[in-house]
């Protein structure tokens, strides 16, 4: 029973992992005022960066430098665009999506010959860490895990201390806050957004390798499925809190972790596939609700509805 | 007529050409067409071959009916994302809205007793309606709670993208049949054919209608012109009164009923099924997206923007043919004239010493 229990808990870590990845990059470009939704397709060409640099060099390590690096000269379009360029962020995240979903299906024809999922012989996954076997507990949780599982829980402390802690996080702060403000004082607002943005593209190639080199070893074409956008509502939940990022994600991967266990229960996969969107819609909502306060309160909270359409 | 006038004054010819309101979205595409080009070049294929297969493909005699029916569903996926964009607002839950269209006109024409042009008017209203529905549920989201309509769009929508393909598996599905897949809709159901064409039918008029209404809504009513208010400037549309959520409910409403209706129209067409897949699988949700940004919630650009992505993806099948290049360039074309089009601020930004 205890390695049902364990075994369910390592399921919802690898499920929550990649969406953590993605959601601490949009925490931070929401920290500097940049609404990012390009998440999904910069994740999406993290996961297939990955792959092809594992089939290609060999070694899926460096598969994972290639995803870093190629999904932060990708997310360079939305950077400059939005704080250079003054661009539409969301529009331009449309775009990038739709690039990223196309460019992958279009490279993985010309460069592999293949089409729908590629997942050559001896195409190399991250390594695991078979070192915990023994340890008891642990082990059973993290044995079978990438290293980038714990570390993107480490990541997302890291930058909460650094946001919270540190010169450079108040002003990063700032920037998102006040930037008439902040560029009075003489920061420079267009390359605090710019380098966030850009951050922010490296950790959504980490998000992108993980699913595709660490929760399986194959790339699908739209793999990512949704799940920067599970992050985006991730963003939104925690508002402007980033430690609180780590419960959203662990939700999110609870339902789906619960949706497959249910689904080899013999539920239909459809219903299980749906049921994280409607669950992070439904918390959402929930969050939302002011449950409390006298009517008048509540026509308050509500009435500056319009605030948050303005600010995109 | 002295050098430095002729100067001047073709300077301003040339000034006012730029500001034209074409100039944006003709030299989005030719760029997107560019980039394009070069991204064939760099994977070691031909892009002249390329395009002229795409050409060539989409205006063939012989399927230009094919081409004109698509992009008739790209012009309704397309007014489903520019009614909304008109105030300012995204509607990415196309998809759902689409499905939910597709399901109710099954539903309806699975019980009609009635005769056939009441019954695929009942089909169609229905699919309005759901969808209708659908969509209007994201803007008391975004009103009431602050949870923003791009974002509800795009959580709702795969839940009804699932509950839809999950009816059509199990409760609704055709025994025996190999694909999840209604069965054959009733003769009732049936869209009327126009003479001498075999791919459109009349749902290439109700979708040109619906255009044609979008067109007079936005140029000559007050709704319109609220919307349009609403979309250049919220704040002011607030402050003269204009209310906002309603408004938003309103085009949320209309977008999913003409998302709903092309599913209904694509249900009521040749199969006459609704398969699990099949309205999704072409990408019409997309392409109208790009079709309505490039136009920028122009009703009057819509048809134009719609036929290039309508080439694009007829022309796509083609070029993998003939070409050997992969139709998902289609798709890549589609992001990078979207990119491109918001990238144009960068020309503002230089002008007025704003970038860096």
């Amino acid at each position: 029973m205890q390695v049902f229990e364990l075994s369910f808990v390592a399921a919802v870590l690898l499920a929550a992992t990649p969406v953590l990845y993605a959601a601490l990059a949009g925490a931070l470009s929401a920290q500097v005022g940049v609404f990012n939704i390009a998440l999904e397709g910069q994740m999406l060409w993290g996961a297939f960066a990955a792959v092809a640099g594992s089939y290609i060099t060999g070694s899926a390590w460096a598969g994972l430098l290639i995803a870093i690096l190629t999904t932060a000269l990708f997310s360079v379009i939305l950077a400059v665009g939005s704080a250079a360029w003054k661009a539409d962020p969301i529009i331009i995240a449309i775009g990038t999506n739709l690039l990223a979903l196309g460019l992958t299906g279009f490279l993985m024809r010309v460069l592999f010959d293949v089409s729908g999922s590629f997942a050559p012989r001896g195409l190399q996954g991250l390594d695991k860490m078979s070192f915990l076997r023994d340890v008891p507990v642990i082990g059973d949780i993290f044995a079978g895990q990438t290293p980038l599982v714990p570390l993107a829980f480490v990541f997302v402390a890291a930058a909460g201390i650094w946001l919270k802690a540190t010169s450079n996080g108040l002003r990063l702060r700032g920037v998102g806050e006040h930037p008439e403000a902040s560029a009075t004082l003489g920061v420079n607002v267009v390359a605090y957004k710019t380098w966030v943005t850009i951050v922010g593209g490296a950790l959504c190639g980490m998000a992108g390798a993980q699913l595709s080199l660490g929760n399986v070893t194959v790339f699908t074409e739209n793999m990512t499925a949704g799940r920067g956008w599970i992050a985006v509502a991730a963003v939104m939940l925690v508002a402007g809190r980033p430690l609180w990022l780590p419960v959203a994600c662990l939700g999110f991967g609870a339902a789906e972790a619960f949706g497959f266990r249910l689904q080899g229960l013999g539920a239909p996969q459809q219903l299980t596939d749906a049921a994280p969107y409607a669950i992070t819609l439904l918390v959402l909502v929930a969050t939302r609700i002011p449950w409390t306060g006298s009517r008048a309160a509540r026509r308050r909270t509500a009435e500056p509805a319009n605030a948050v359409l303005e600010d995109k | 007529m002295s050098a430095p006038t002729t100067e001047r004054t073709s300077r301003r010819l040339l000034a006012s050409a730029v500001r034209h309101p074409a100039v944006v979205p003709v030299g989005a595409v030719i760029l997107a067409l560019l980039v394009g080009a070069a991204i064939v070049a760099a994977a070691g294929l031909d892009p002249v071959a390329a395009y002229v297969a795409v050409i060539e493909g989409a205006f063939d005699p012989r399927s230009l009916d094919y081409t004109v029916s698509v992009w008739a569903f790209i012009c309704g996926m397309g007014l489903a994302a520019a009614i909304p964009l008109r105030m300012g607002e995204f509607n990415l839950g196309g998809n759902g809205q689409l499905v939910l269209g597709g399901l109710a006109a099954a539903l309806v024409a699975r019980v009609s007793p009635l005769p056939g042009p009441l019954t695929v008017l009942l089909a169609l209203l229905a699919a309005a309606a759901l969808a209708g529905a659908f969509g209007a549920l994201s803007a008391p989201l975004a009103t009431r709670l602050r949870i923003p309509i791009i974002i509800s769009t795009l959580l709702l929508s795969p839940v009804a993208v699932a509950v839809v393909s999950f009816l059509v598996r199990y409760p609704l599905g055709e025994p025996g049949a190999a694909v999840a897949q209604t069965e054959r809709l009733p003769d009732a159901a049936h869209l009327m054919s126009l003479p001498g064409l075999t791919y459109s039918n009349i749902g290439v008029i109700i979708i040109i209608a619906i255009m044609v209404a979008f067109y007079v809504v936005d140029s000559r009513t007050a709704v319109g012109f609220e919307l349009r208010i609403t979309g250049a400037n919220r704040r002011f549309g607030t402050y003269a009164g204009i209310h906002t959520g309603r408004l938003a409910f309103g085009a949320m409403a209309a977008a999913g009923a003409a998302a709903g209706i092309v599913g209904a129209i694509i249900v009521m067409s040749p199969p006459y099924r609704l398969i699990d897949g099949a309205l999704l699988s072409p990408g019409y949700t997309f392409a109208g997206l790009a079709a309505a940004l490039l136009a920028g919630g122009r009703p009057a650009l819509l048809p134009v923007t719609a036929a290039l992505f309508a080439v694009l993806q007829v022309g796509g099948a083609s070029m993998e043919r003939s070409a050997d290049v992969p139709r998902q360039l289609s798709d890549v074309l589609q992001g990078v004239v979207i990119i491109v089009l918001a990238l144009r601020t960068v020309i503002d930004a230089r002008r007025t010493g704003r970038a860096g």
